[in-house]
């Protein structure tokens, strides 16, 4: 049997060992919780005896929204520090020093910050239950909404990751790795709508609203609504996003996963290169 | 065993290393010494595969740093001058992280931090959480992960420092012990006697390049350039230094109180000479002796302001 890579294994071990895991869960569990039965208790305060499907759909949303706000703050914030930490310790020579590779360091940083986050998801399935109690929502939209969350973790920690290992300071490589963040999940939103809202401008000057005036223009607005997480959420959830009538060869979640993936792996191949460039 | 071969470092304008070259054999406690920012660190990263030489080679066990490394981490144990610890992780559980870290298979893992502990003198410590350690302690379980997978050479960057002197001691019985365990050890500190005490041969460097080496008597007996002489008179000390200045071969002459010290480079029968000349000159000498420096001393002589070029003959 191969045996599990030994900086995995100490990172469990460290990371599961302290009280402050326990109590991080404990606070990621009450916050969406707060929402969710505040949310009820406000539904039923408005109508008693009675909730709607289509109330549940509403929760259904909010939950899901929150718990990508919370992933987004999160996963970030566990993953910008794991080499830029091992520098800041003075033990990142000593790990570099043995025969462990920068490839097997870098993907088990990854793969023990990753799993106490995949522990934060899977803790709130107890609260998607509620959701279930009351009707509105299929399963499949849950299990698509969970392997959105996956992917999502995924790139979340790689930026982390690779600002860690480009950054000697923590603080710095944090900051960077919350505005990537934010910039893919805002910024790239922000740009789609802005670029869509231009290009109606255009068409009403043009006196042609049901045309695209640009090709590029729709395909680049389907693109950046198709890497949003967001849009992407909305889109698994039943909402609509912007209608460009552009087809780029795969789903809107094929091209999200594909992004996600793809990125997310160049991003550890870098992170590797500049941890074995031993110029530090 | 270690090689440095016209090894040259910079960091943007900082040259770190320059043209330095070095030969350790085989079982040596190896002493490099060298004033801050000589380039003991540097020369020291490069052997244990953390850093690119800009130029020049460097090998360990006929191993080529750069292009063998992987193979070369096989054979070190390094260990820098600065322990960082692991939060939430027993001595134990640290030796045998690391350990797996060198690929030793599972079963012997246990056994092996056991018997690490034992050498380092922290027997009962395998269940404590590494950072409640003293500093002490921690210094030797650093040694004692550097020995994990029992390497041939061992590189230890400043091990001592910061240490109380039991500790210093402890660590100094360890490394006498490695001595016998037939490794071979390059050690940097900065507490000089304490090197001498325990190493075989020493280097001194300086600006990034070699200023001395040899064994701890050699650099010591300063077997060629000036050796400081003491003369002590009954009187007329201040006169004999004017007299002993203008004498060929002696430099510095300086009178306090009934002795002069100065350099004198000459000869031994030009030494006995300057004896005859102070006696037939009417002072009453009292004693006339060279005076034997410890390393201390001539570290400050090879590497201070108009330092003499030692080599080992």
């Amino acid at each position: 049997m191969k045996e599990v890579n030994p900086v995995l294994l100490k990172e469990l071990r460290q990371r599961f060992r302290t009280p402050k895991t326990s109590w991080l869960l404990a606070l990621y569990l009450l916050v969406i919780g707060a929402f969710v039965l505040g949310f009820m208790y406000l539904s039923w305060r408005h109508s008693p005896g009675i909730f709607q499907p289509s109330r549940s759909r509403e929760l259904f949303i909010m939950l899901s929204v929150t718990q990508l706000v919370l992933l987004a703050f999160v996963t970030p914030g566990l993953t910008a520090g794991v080499i830029s930490g091992e520098r800041e310790r003075q033990t990142l020579n000593i790990l570099l020093a043995t025969r462990l590779t920068p490839r097997q360091i870098v993907w088990s940083k990854l793969v023990s910050s990753s799993a106490f986050v995949v522990l934060l998801t899977v803790a709130t399935l107890p609260l998607y239950s509620i959701v279930f109690l009351y009707g509105g929502v299929a399963p499949e939209q849950i299990l698509a909404a969970f392997g959105f969350y996956l992917v999502t973790m995924f790139l979340f920690g790689c930026i982390g990751v690779a600002c860690s290992s480009f950054f000697k300071r923590t603080g710095v490589s944090t900051v960077t790795a919350y505005g990537l963040a934010f910039a893919l999940s805002a910024g790239t939103g922000f740009l789609a709508v802005f670029l869509y809202e231009m290009d109606r401008f255009q068409r009403q000057e043009a006196w042609s609203p049901a045309a695209w005036s640009s090709g590029f223009i729709a395909g680049a607005v389907e693109f950046l609504q198709n890497i949003n997480p967001v849009f992407v959420l909305m889109k698994i959830l039943g909402q609509d996003g912007i209608n460009t009538g552009v087809n780029l060869g795969l789903p809107y979640w094929g091209i999200y996963t594909v992004f996600c993936l793809a990125s997310g792996v160049l991003l550890l191949y870098w992170s590797a290169r500049l941890l074995s460039m031993r110029k530090r | 065993m270690i090689r440095f071969n016209g090894v040259s470092k910079h960091f943007g304008a900082t040259r770190a290393l320059d043209g330095f070259s070095l030969e350790v054999g085989e079982g040596l406690v190896y002493g490099l010494i060298g004033p801050n920012g000589a380039g003991k660190t540097t020369a020291m990263s490069i052997l244990a595969t953390l850093l690119l030489p800009d130029a020049g080679t460097a090998t360990v066990d006929g191993l080529d740093v750069v292009r063998e490394a992987r193979e070369v981490r096989g054979r070190i144990g390094y260990m820098p001058d600065f322990f960082g610890v692991y939060d939430g992780l027993r001595a134990g559980e640290y030796l045998e992280f690391f350990a797996a870290a060198y690929h030793i298979p599972p079963a012997e893992r246990q056994r092996l931090a056991k018997m690490l502990l034992e050498l380092v003198n922290l027997p009962d410590k395998a269940g404590v959480y590494v950072d409640s350690l003293s500093r002490g302690m921690k210094q030797r379980l650093a040694l004692a992960r550097c020995l994990v997978h029992d390497p041939r050479v061992l590189i230890l960057d400043e091990p001592a420092s910061g240490l109380d002197p039991r500790a210093r001691a402890e660590m100094k019985e360890i490394i006498r012990h490695l001595k016998h365990l037939n490794k071979t050890v390059l050690i940097s500190s900065h507490i000089l006697p304490e090197l001498a005490e325990i190493c075989d041969e020493v280097a001194i460097m300086d600006a990034g390049r070699l200023v001395a080496c040899g064994t701890v008597a050699e650099i010591t007996a300063v077997s060629r350039g000036a050796r400081q002489m003491r003369v002590e008179v009954l009187d007329r000390a201040e006169e004999l230094a004017g007299f002993l200045a203008s004498r060929p071969g002696v430099v510095d002459a300086v009178a306090d109180g009934p002795e002069v010290r100065f350099f004198f480079g000459g000869s031994q029968a030009e030494q006995a000479g300057l004896l005859q000349a102070i006696t037939n000159g009417g002072w009453p000498v009292v004693e006339f002796r060279e005076v034997r420096r410890n390393l201390e001393e001539a570290f400050m002589a090879v590497t201070g302001e108009g330092g003499e070029d030692i080599e080992r003959g």
